[in-house]
Parts: C-alpha cells; structure tokens; sequence
C-alpha cells in the first residue's frame, strides 16, 4: 500500500459553527492505481486531498483526527520542514484552474524552474535543461522558446500542461489532480485526460482524480470515492459503482446524467432539494431529506460504511447483502 | 409551424484600437461572422460550440444587448435591427435572457420579490397588489415557496437562484427565452432539476426557447434542432437525431466523441479524435475552412476555398468540402 487514509477528519471553526468538511473518510491507493473522489460542490473532496498534503490553513481550519500514511509513515505528525520534502517529491497536485495557479508576473520557464530547485539539488541550468525537458513531455510545441513567455500568452489548455509539467518534475509517487479539466473545453478535455493516463503509465505513479464528472471517471478511475456532506457514503470498483450502485445518492447522481449513449428520455431524474450546508448537516443520514428511501431509522442514527460484497463499501440504512433492498 | 425568429447573416465584429489619443483600428475580432439560422414557434434550438466560437455574442446579439454589425434579425416578420430605442424597448417584453452565473445576475440589495417584480415596473404593467400577487404565482411556478419573496439572493443556493432567474425572465409572458449556459454552473443532481423545470414551462406556456451551451449532452436532451458554431461560424445545423446519429462535419464528430461516456465498458472501448492544438484567434481566423489546421481529414482544397454550409440531407446543413449523405467516420 502506498498511500492509507484512515479517519481523516478536518473540521473549520467559523464564527457562526463548526463546518465538518471532511468527516471520518478512509481509503488507501497503491502504485500505479487511480482513485477518484465523486461529489457535488461541498462534498468535501477538495478538503481532503488539502489535507492529505497538510494545507489546511490554521485557524480556521483543523486537522482533528486521523491518519494518512505514506509508505506506513503518519505524515501528518511530521514537521513543516519534513512535509516540505514530501510536498512536490512524495505528493504533487493540479488545481481546478490553471489561470489562478500560475503567477502573471513570472514567465513560465522561470515557475517550472523555480518548483524543481525548491525541491532538488541540482544547478540552475540543469533544472532549465529539465524544464525544457518537461515542457515538450506534456506537448508544449516550441518548449524552449515559450520559456520566456508568460502565462497570459498561453491557451488554457496549454496553461494546464504547464501545472502537469510542474507537478511532475520531480515524478511524484501520488499525483492529485483537483477537478484538472473543468475550466476546459471538451476537446482539449480528451487531450489533457489522455496526457494525464498516458503519464501515469510511464511513470507508474498513483492518482488521485477529484471530479464531478461521472463521464471522466469511467475512462480513468480504478477505484471510487463517493462523498457526500464530508463522508464517504460509497466505496467501491469502478464497474461496481457504475453498474451496481448501492447507495441512493450514488444512484441519483447517475441516473440525473444527461448522457449521450442512451436514448432521449422524457424527463430526466433528479435528486430533490439541495446539498445541505455543512454547518447544519441534517441528524443520522445527512442526505435523508432527499433520499426517497429514507426511513425512520435513516432520521435517527449516523449509517457505518459497511461491505456488502469483497470490496464494495456503502454507508445506507437500506442496503443488504444483496445490495439496496429497496431497488 | 410558423417561425418565430429568422436570423440571417449575423455579424458581429468588435474593432481592436490602439493608441491613447489618436485611436486606430488594428484589426478585428470576428466574433460572429455570418449566422443564420430560423426558429420555429414552440421550439427549442440549440447552439452549441467551445467557449469564444461566439455563441453568448450571437445570442446578445439576438436581442440588441450588443449592438450587431450585420445582418437581419426578424421576429414575427419584422427585422428588429431597424427599430428604434423605444420600439426594441416595448419588443423586449417578448424576448427574455436567463444568464449562465445565478450568482452574478440577481443584485445582492434587492429582495426576490423585487428582482422577480422589477420588469413590472419598467414596463409599467399592473397595480402594486396585482404585482405581488402575480410574483408569488411567479415563485410557485418555479418552485419557491412564495414566503421566498421577502429574501435575498444570498440566502438561496445555487439552483434556487437559477430559479429566480427563470421566474423573472418569465415576468411579462415572453415569447422567447434565450437560455445562455442555464445549469454550467450548477451540480448535477440540480442541473436536471432546472432542466425539468424548463421542459415543463415551455409545455404549459408554449416558449420558444433558443438555448446555449457547451455541454453536447445537455443539449441532447432538451433541443429539437440544433447548430454547431466554430470560429463564429455555423460549420452544422441538423435536427437533433441527425446531429448526433449522423454527425457530418469533423468537427461534430469530433466533439461527440470526446465526449466522456458515464460507462467504464463503453469508455474504454472507445475511439477518441483527438484534435491537434487549440481553437485559432478570431481575429486572424484561418484561410479557407476555419477548421483545417485541426481537422483529421483535411486536403489541400480546405485551406484555399470556404465551404459553404449547404444542405446535405434533408434539414441537415454542413460546412465541409467532404460532407456526404452518409458520412465517412472521420479517424
């Protein structure tokens, strides 16, 4: 195992409440795996891959609980200086948006260059030599003549090579991609989804993949993560999740898909009323006011993430061995 | 079936200036460079294309909140681009906008009642007691509680604010709505929400929808006809069961298929056409067919002569020198 999760919990302390982000998840990744984290806006997903790296800003933020081992070793109870050569080295990420993570002011040969002398001990032309390198490895044509140029001269596809370039100059044992192809258009999408695969299979390193987009995750995850008000509420094989969906938000969220495989329908499905704040999460089941299974007990007691087959987890009141009861 | 809006040849340009004092055009961003296309009574049409192919400038376009360059706008028979203030005024009553950010497009200081209300008082229609009243219908019919009218907007999530969009576009009866990107910036589980909501207005209120957005999927489900916009140009217009079993320009197919599948079967199965590079600047768009420096089944004639968009099949229209009956799967 490369990378073990286990009861993470980061909670926010704000003025007006405790804001659970991030409540009790666990999962684990080995080499050359990719996990993705499914969710809607407030799920939680971007806390816990910040809190896998220890970014959390304290105050407000906390880490409360829990572990997140790399190679057996509890990487939140290492120093500052100690996670430092793990930032980058160990764990890399890509952010949502490429526009905002770049520095305007700096040219982009400079921020590559820059992210790998922070974290290797290797001379100034050497890392330019690597940037180079680096830059022509993601598809950037002309690597070495777009060294001088500055972030606002590329595309936005071109910007997000850039971020992969970055997060890969040290070839990271974990990439964490945060939504990387959602400020894209759909065709520079397949470019850069095939760009990240294609990596991963020379590098042999482990993904974590955050999105939304049930469509991404079919072509790239191994594994699953869905999260629900800051808890995992299902846990599972790609194929289990797609094609035996044992939790009543799992199941809501692909059938309101509009998808072009399947013919027109009437109306779609959808899930009723909204994500709950996450101030105010709503008592046991946080997502029974719109669940349309919801039970008593579902009102009254928190559901434990139980196996229902060999490594398929889900956390519903409803759910049997032979899957939802209801369904 | 009458048409309700015929736009033809639609230009819009926005010069590049330079200087402080002396200001001189430079050049210009073709940002809609001649579309045309026609909207029936009762129907929804799409126009779908990656952001900058000029789809939002088309559609402000539409109803004069950007001034066109070009062409001819008829609504009901009357070219709408030779009116003046105060007539387009009167006929915006007919055309409504909802925008794609329902949190930039409700003012934070006013309460729902007001925002929904406001095209009441601008157009001077009914008393005060008829306005409230006629506001909480409003609320009901989206699917707000009409208590929600003393509230502001940042009191709502997401998909609630999207509703209150919906019901002020829906104020004065309009005609026709565009619908710029209305559920881009909403979770999935209340997109489809917003989309059943706007299927079920236009069956009880008879609405023209003219519908804009990027994701091919969405506008699967809810347009009858359908336009592909590339470069400010419309490079396919097909009836949607055409459009997405008989795709025929490359670009189509190319979009289509990049298009991720909710299904890890069928996804890892699938062939992608991976397009090389990114869309050109309008300004300097590409000679010939605008596509031909990404296109997979490009020949010399594409970079010489502009196709024309011409009639393919009957009601499918596509701009491409290779465009068949039965198309040729590109890649």
């Amino acid at each position: 195992m490369l990378l073990g999760v286990n009861n993470l919990k980061t909670y926010f302390y704000i003025e007006c409440g405790v804001v659970k982000a991030v409540d009790g998840v666990s999962f684990s990744l080995d080499r050359g795996e990719t996990l993705a984290i499914v969710g809607e806006s407030g799920s939680g997903k971007s806390v816990t891959a910040l809190s896998l790296l220890n970014l959390i800003s304290t105050p407000p933020g906390k880490i409360l609980e829990g572990e997140v081992l790399l190679e057996g070793e509890n990487i939140l109870e290492f120093s500052e200086k100690s996670l430092q050569t793990i930032r980058g080295n160990k764990i890399a990420m890509i952010f949502q948006d490429p526009t905002t993570s770049l520095n305007p002011v700096f040219t982009i040969g400079n921020q590559v260059t820059e992210t790998i002398l922070t974290h290797q001990n290797i001379s100034k032309k050497e890392a330019r030599e690597k940037t180079v390198k680096l830059l022509k490895m993601v598809g950037i044509p002309n690597a070495r003549g777009r060294l001088y140029d500055y972030p606002h001269q590329f595309s936005g596809g071109m910007r997000q090579r850039v971020m992969i370039a970055m997060a890969l100059s040290c070839e990271p044992d974990i990439l964490i991609a945060d939504e990387p192809t959602t400020a894209l258009d759909v065709t520079t999408q397949a470019q850069i989804l095939e760009l990240i695969s294609g990596l991963q299979k020379e590098l042999n390193s482990a993904i974590i993949l955050i999105t939304h987009d049930f469509g991404i995750v079919a072509g790239l995850a191994d594994r699953v993560l869905v999260m629900y008000a800051g808890k995992a509420v299902e846990y599972a094989d790609v194929d289990a999740i797609y094609y035996r969906p044992c939790h009543p938000y799992t199941l809501g969220l692909m059938k309101s898909v509009t998808r072009l495989d399947e013919p027109r329908r009437e109306k779609l499905q959808s899930i009723k009323g909204s994500p709950p704040s996450l101030i105010d999460v709503p008592p046991g089941c946080s997502f029974h006011p719109r669940c349309e299974f919801a039970i008593d007990v579902c009102r009254k007691k928190i559901p434990k993430l139980i196996e229902i087959e060999p490594g398929h987890f889900s956390a519903c009141h409803r759910v049997g061995k032979g899957g939802l009861e209801v369904i | 079936m009458s048409v309700l809006l015929n736009v033809e040849n639609l230009t819009k340009y926005f010069p590049i200036k330079r200087g402080v004092i002396f200001q001189k055009e430079i050049g210009m961003v073709r940002a809609v460079d001649g579309i045309s296309f026609f909207i029936n009574k009762g129907e929804s049409f799409g126009l779908v294309g990656e952001s900058g192919c000029g789809k939002t400038t088309g559609a402000r376009s539409i109803l004069r909140l950007t001034e066109p360059t070009g062409g001819v706008v008829n609504f009901k028979g009357e070219n709408i681009l030779t009116y003046d203030r105060r007539r387009m005024r009167k006929l915006r009553r007919e055309m409504q906008i909802i925008f794609q950010d329902p949190f930039a497009s409700l003012n934070p200081r006013m309460t729902v009642g007001n925002i929904v209300g406001e095209p009441f008082l601008i157009h001077g229609v009914g008393d005060d007691k008829g306005r409230k009243r006629r506001v909480e219908e409003l609320l009901d019919l989206v699917g707000l509680n009409p208590e929600h009218a003393k509230r502001y907007p940042h009191q709502f999530s997401g998909g609630q604010r999207q509703r209150i969009g919906i019901a002020r576009a829906l104020t004065l009866n309009p005609k026709l709505i565009i619908c710029d990107e209305p559920v881009s910036a909403l979770d999935v589980s209340v997109q489809a929400q917003i989309i059943n909501l706007l299927v079920d207005l236009q069956k009880e209120f008879g609405l023209t929808y003219l519908f804009i957005a990027h994701d091919l999927s969405v506008i699967r489900h809810f347009c009858d006809r359908v336009a592909v916009m590339y470069l400010g140009k419309i490079v396919e217009l097909a009836g949607n069961e055409d459009l997405y079993s008989q795709p025929q320009h490359p670009y189509t197919q190319s979009l289509l298929s990049a298009v991720p599948l909710p299904d890890p079967k069928k996804e890892k199965k699938r062939k992608r056409i991976i397009l090389k590079g990114d869309v050109p600047c309008p300004i300097n768009p590409p000679s010939g067919c605008r596509f031909h420096a990404r296109c997979p089944i490009a020949q010399d004639i594409c970079s010489k002569v502009e196709p024309e968009l011409r009639e393919v099949k009957k009601g499918q229209w596509a701009a491409c020198h290779f465009a068949k009956p039965n198309p040729i799967p590109v890649g």
